[in-house]
């Protein structure tokens, strides 16, 4: 009797066919509505969005570290640019300051060689004068003594 | 009552009886309807709590609810193609969803706990009706999508390789739902009464692993069953060179 029921004679068994099998299909067909309304349509909302919003935020992010990329060679052109400047001003300024002690020191030597030639100038004078008088003192003298020897003979 | 030729007394096991539910001239098995409401229920209400709130940062129930999503997403577009799998990504993700919580529901929930009149609560998935409502729906979704997406010229597929080949397409026709409803009738019922009658035998130990093993069986057959559904929507709407 019961190995009967299992291959569906008349009534219950395994393959026991009736209305279950359209009801449970428009059961389905349903659900299949009701969860894209509630879970397809809105979770893969979410997850697209978050999808795109990773997408833009990595490809701003990218032109940002571009951007970063290109002002850094811009900046290290411009200090190097800075560093050169910097390095002819020094230069220029060592130049510049060689050139003052040179003149500085090219006039205090002419001045200390005029000063010098001056000074000579008025040693030798002053000798000259010295002599001058001694010649004529010494001349006066041998006038004197000779007067004198003429006067006693 | 005496299953097969068992010498056993397995009162325990009710195979093939129903609780008859008389809707005009119609009958239903109730024991189905009465679990599948429950478990459709069940996971209504999971998709419900996890949809409410939803944040770019997913919290708690949206990352369940995400990953299956994700999980349903790669599965249609693998098989289906990049160009469509957006229209059936619901009718497989929900063949899978009900199968897998059909299948885990009858595994898991103590059923026997309830009486019935007559038959027992269990698996919804265990009943052909079920099965084969489902194998049906994957047939007609099938060619629904093969007309819909190349019209007359979904038929180039019966003679594609050669027209040797239209015989064999159109027995496959049958054989798809066919094999789609038993394996997974076959299976879950084959499962039940494994447990069932190890139980009988042997009330320790024994059917725990046999009973991991139908947790495993009952989520490969669901995952089986919506790749396979995908699979057929996929070669419906390809397009041969």
């Amino acid at each position: 009797m019961q190995t009967l029921f299992l291959f569906g004679a008349s009534e219950g068994g395994l393959f026991d066919f009736d209305a279950t099998l359209p009801l449970m299909a428009v059961q389905v067909v349903l659900l299949t509505f009701i969860l894209n309304a509630l879970f397809f349509k809105p979770v893969g909302k979410v997850v697209e969005e978050r999808e795109d919003y990773v997408n833009t935020s990595r490809a701003e992010a990218k032109k940002k570290i571009a951007e970063v990329e290109r002002l850094e060679t811009e900046l290290k052109d411009q200090l190097k640019e800075a560093r050169l400047e910097a390095q002819k001003v020094i230069l220029e300024a060592e130049q510049d300051s060689e050139n003052l002690y040179k003149e500085a020191l090219a006039l205090a030597t002419s001045e200390a060689n005029a000063s010098r030639e001056k000074a000579r100038r008025e040693i030798d004078s002053q000798r000259d004068q010295a002599l001058n008088q001694l010649k004529n003192e010494s001349d006066s003298l041998g006038d004197l003594i000779i007067e004198r020897l003429l006067a006693k003979k | 009552m005496g299953f097969l030729p068992f010498v056993f007394p397995l009162a325990e096991l009710e195979v093939g009886q129903h609780l008859y539910w008389q809707i005009g001239n119609f009958r239903i098995h109730g024991q189905v309807f009465m679990t599948s409401w429950l478990l459709i229920g069940a996971l209504l209400a999971l998709v419900v709590i996890g949809t409410k709130k939803m944040e770019r940062d997913p919290k708690g129930v949206q990352n369940l609810l995400e990953f299956l999503w994700d999980y349903i997403r790669d599965l249609a577009r693998t098989q289906i193609g990049e160009k469509v799998y957006r229209d059936w990504m619901p009718f497989i993700g929900t063949l899978f969803l009900f199968i897998f919580v059909s299948n885990w529901g009858g595994a898991l929930v103590p059923w026997k706990l309830i009486e019935l009149p007559s038959g027992e609560l269990g698996a919804p998935t265990a009943d052909i009706n079920t099965t084969v409502a489902l194998a049906l729906l994957v047939s007609l979704s099938y060619f629904y999508a093969g007309l819909s997406n190349k019209g007359l010229r979904y038929f180039e597929y019966y003679v594609h390789p050669t027209p040797i080949m239209l015989p064999f397409k159109i027995v496959e026709d049958f054989t798809k739902p066919l094999s789609l409803s038993f394996r997974l009738f076959g299976n879950i019922l084959a499962d039940e009464l494994v447990v069932a009658v190890l139980v009988f035998l042997v009330p320790l130990v024994l059917p725990v692993p046999v009973m991991f093993l139908g947790l495993f069986t009952s989520a490969i057959q669901a995952l089986i069953f919506a790749t396979l559904a995908a699979y057929y929507i996929g070669e419906a709407v390809e397009e041969h060179h």
